[in-house]
């Protein structure tokens, strides 16, 4: 068992090999990701006063956030069904990234979590037999098992693959295949915990619909995928690893399917709230249309909208879909679009009119942004960190040297 | 970026001073400049705690599961940290749960005049931070003809009040039977005891806030910001589950002045009305006067349709 050791030798020291651009993109991260440890180490001297939420909108960018990387983190998914169990041998090519992708959206998800948090050093009151864990009656007790597990089983399978793989093995033990296939449930479940965490409540009737969880993961299928397209894009294009273009396509295919419901949804919870309008409707009408006179979100709705109709539109022409530039500024186009929808778009206005009826504005402050950009960058970092690993080892140039004599 | 907005477009340009009270209640987010600018304040090493304090907060166990020793422990601890905070000797008290006992608030809509004695008394009884400007009971201001919440006014500041064609409605934690709050949240930071009141433990609470997102009344309250204590203001007799000093970071609300009614006293803001609008006592008691007005008047709750079974009334003459 000397392989175990060098594996993760080699990986550091991949890691930290490559060409000057290379490094720039990391000493980069690192410098935002610092930038933002600096803002929260002010918001946890001074509290979330520094942000702009309210007793009115008590929560804002950090958990809009959280609700969008789960179901970046989420859509992984869509690479290792057809991967494993469909044996889709160009799918499987890239399903490391995608997985390496789930591992980094969902520390992003955490992290968004803890800087949210009032009291981050009582974390611990959250482990259960130490602290006190209102499970199963609360649903971020939910949360956090559905996500800390989803972040063990995607990053077990990555590293047991890997390791297989710089040992110039294959994958083939059963046992193996049942946590892959825990994992594909698994992936449903964290978006549909992180949606019921806010249609549980009752008092807040633009969450309180069962509509919420399949929004949630329709626009996760159509976020998703538009952010793997991307970056196998530019994995292409800085890289030697060469993705095929089927599985560009068959992820294509996903988005267009994927954005295509979630419109529907949208149009759907439109109808509801407006035909016969009630007080349920006042959060929609506050989004898309303003409440007495108040309306900051109003440009970023619709702006999400348009994006996500051209980007529908861009998709079903099937000439446009398949031209790569096309492709792109649709992917954009979605994740943009899904981005303002399922985060700010939906989190914000919950609590506006607040359950007293009083309408009460949010926007985020810079230590908010800051932070925010720090825990991208963060993500952003781990995926580039394992990408560099998974290329090597798939391309064969990282293997184990059995030690001489 | 710009700070939380203004929030209503109706509002009066007149009394300055108050207007802007009561409208910073909930708006703690429009001070984040203003604290910011103060450095960070008395920052020794441990908080300006001795070590074996900071550790003892730190490690403090949640109430249900502390000995009697850890509690002991525990209470003198909050009064040393409000001593050197507030420079003022509270005494943190435990008392418990009276038997027989269940907690009930009816509001007499007809006589309620606006006044906000209510509001006022309570900041001063439950240690509210005065610069956060908390407070954990609304008055809201009614039109005459409905009872829609989003036609009220939380910030209605006329010359004198009532108003003509209006109608008043405070409203608070109403310890509701079937909590959302306690089942929303992830570490059993908060929950009902047996005299009906939904408790906080504030050494407990991480400040996630799901219990703010829960509840339908806008009862529970956050503290953005260090709440601030002047040592004039302060008052010294406290309940570890109720107004004793609380810290940046937890939530709190209104525990029915569990300090005072668990010592069979009125809360503070049922003896601040002026007008008797406020009957409160114990559901159990046949002989209550609250059980009086549940058998003889009409009386209604606010968001029934959601099952959360509020301990809190209304009612008309």
């Amino acid at each position: 068992m000397m392989a175990l050791p060098q594996f993760f030798a080699d990986a550091i020291r991949e890691m930290l090999r490559g060409p000057r651009r290379y490094w720039g993109w990391v000493i980069l991260l690192v410098a935002l990701f610092v930038h933002g440890v600096f803002y929260y180490i002010n918001q946890m001297q001074t509290g979330l006063v520094v942000t702009g939420m309210s007793d009115q909108v008590s929560w804002g960018f950090y958990i809009s956030n959280f609700a969008f990387f789960v179901g970046i983190a989420a859509a992984a998914v869509l690479l290792v069904i057809p991967a494993y169990i469909f044996h889709r041998k160009d799918i499987k090519h890239v399903v490391l990234l995608g997985e390496g992708m789930a591992v980094a959206a969902v520390l992003v998800a955490m992290l968004f979590v803890l800087v949210d948090l009032g009291r981050p050093e009582r974390a611990w009151h959250f482990i259960p037999f130490i602290g006190r864990f209102n499970f199963p009656n609360s649903i971020l007790a939910w949360d956090v098992i559905v996500l800390n597990g989803y972040l063990l089983l995607n990053a077990a399978i990555l590293a047991y693959v890997l390791f297989l793989h710089y040992r110039d093995r294959e994958p083939q033990s059963t046992v193996y295949m049942v946590f892959v296939v825990i994992a594909m449930f698994w992936a449903i479940s964290i978006h549909t915990v992180t949606a019921f965490m806010f249609s549980s409540n009752p008092s807040r009737a633009m969450w309180h619909t069962s509509l919420l969880g399949p929004r949630f993961i329709s626009s996760a299928f159509a976020s998703g995928p538009a952010l793997i397209i991307i970056t196998l894009g530019v994995i292409s294009n800085i890289t030697r690893y060469r993705i095929s273009r089927t599985a560009i396509d068959t992820l294509a295919l996903i988005l267009t399917i994927a954005l295509q419901i979630s419109l529907f949804f949208v149009g759907v919870e439109l109808f509801t709230d407006f035909y016969n309008e009630g007080q349920h409707g006042a959060s929609i009408r506050y989004l898309f249309l303003g409440l007495e006179g108040l309306g900051s979100l109003r440009p970023w709705i619709w702006a999400a909208l348009v994006m996500n109709l051209i980007a529908v539109t861009i998709l079903m022409i099937h000439p446009l879909r398949r031209n790569m530039k096309w492709l792109y500024v649709a992917c954009v186009l979605t994740f943009l679009g899904i981005w303002i929808e399922k985060g700010m778009g939906l989190i914000v206005p919950g609590f506006i009119p607040t359950t007293l009826g009083e309408v009460f504005e949010y926007s985020p402050t810079v230590t908010e942004l800051s932070i925010a950009l720090g825990i991208w960058s963060f993500g952003m970092l781990v995926f580039t960190l394992l990408a560099k690993l998974i290329i090597a080892v798939e391309l064969g140039t990282l293997r184990y040297k059995k030690p001489e004599g | 970026m710009s700070k939380t907005k203004k929030t209503r477009s109706d509002e009066r340009e007149t009394g300055i001073s108050r207007r802007s009270f009561i409208k910073g209640a909930g708006a703690a987010g429009s001070m984040a400049i203003a604290v910011t600018a103060v450095p960070a304040a008395s920052a020794a090493s441990w908080g300006g705690q001795t070590m074996k304090d900071a550790f003892g907060d730190f490690f403090q166990d949640h109430y249900k599961n502390m000995t009697p020793t850890e509690l002991e422990q525990a209470l003198a601890r909050i009064e040393r940290n409000a001593k050197r905070t507030t420079g003022v000797d509270i005494k943190c008290e435990n008392t418990p749960p009276i038997p027989g006992v269940v907690f009930g608030y009816a509001i007499n809509i007809s006589k309620c005049k606006g006044y906000r004695d209510c509001v006022y008394a309570c900041v001063e009884e439950n240690n509210l931070g005065r610069d956060s400007q908390m407070q954990y009971i609304r008055v809201l201001e009614m039109e005459q003809g409905n009872r829609n919440l989003e036609k009220s006014d939380h910030y209605y500041d006329p010359e004198t009040v009532p108003q003509k064609d209006k109608y008043y409605m405070p409203v608070q934690c109403m310890q509701c039977e079937n909590p959302p709050c306690v089942k929303a949240c992830p570490v059993e930071a908060t929950w009902k005891e047996p005299d009906g009141i939904v408790v906080i433990d504030y050494n407990w609470c991480i400040g996630c806030r799901m219990c703010m997102g829960a509840c339908p009344y806008w009862a529970r309250h956050f503290n953005w910001t260090e709440p601030e204590l002047p040592t004039e203001v302060v008052n010294p007799v406290t309940h570890y589950l109720g107004n004793r000093p609380r810290m940046r970071g937890v939530t709190e609300k209104c525990h029915f002045c569990v300090q005072r009614t668990r010592k069979g006293r009125l809360p503070a803001c049922a003896e601040a009305c002026p007008n008797g609008a406020r009957i409160f006592g114990n559901l159990l008691d046949p002989q209550s006067e609250i059980r009086y007005v549940l058998e003889n008047k009409d009386v209604f709750r606010l968001k029934e349709e959601l099952g959360t079974e509020p301990k809190m009334w209304y009612f008309s003459d």
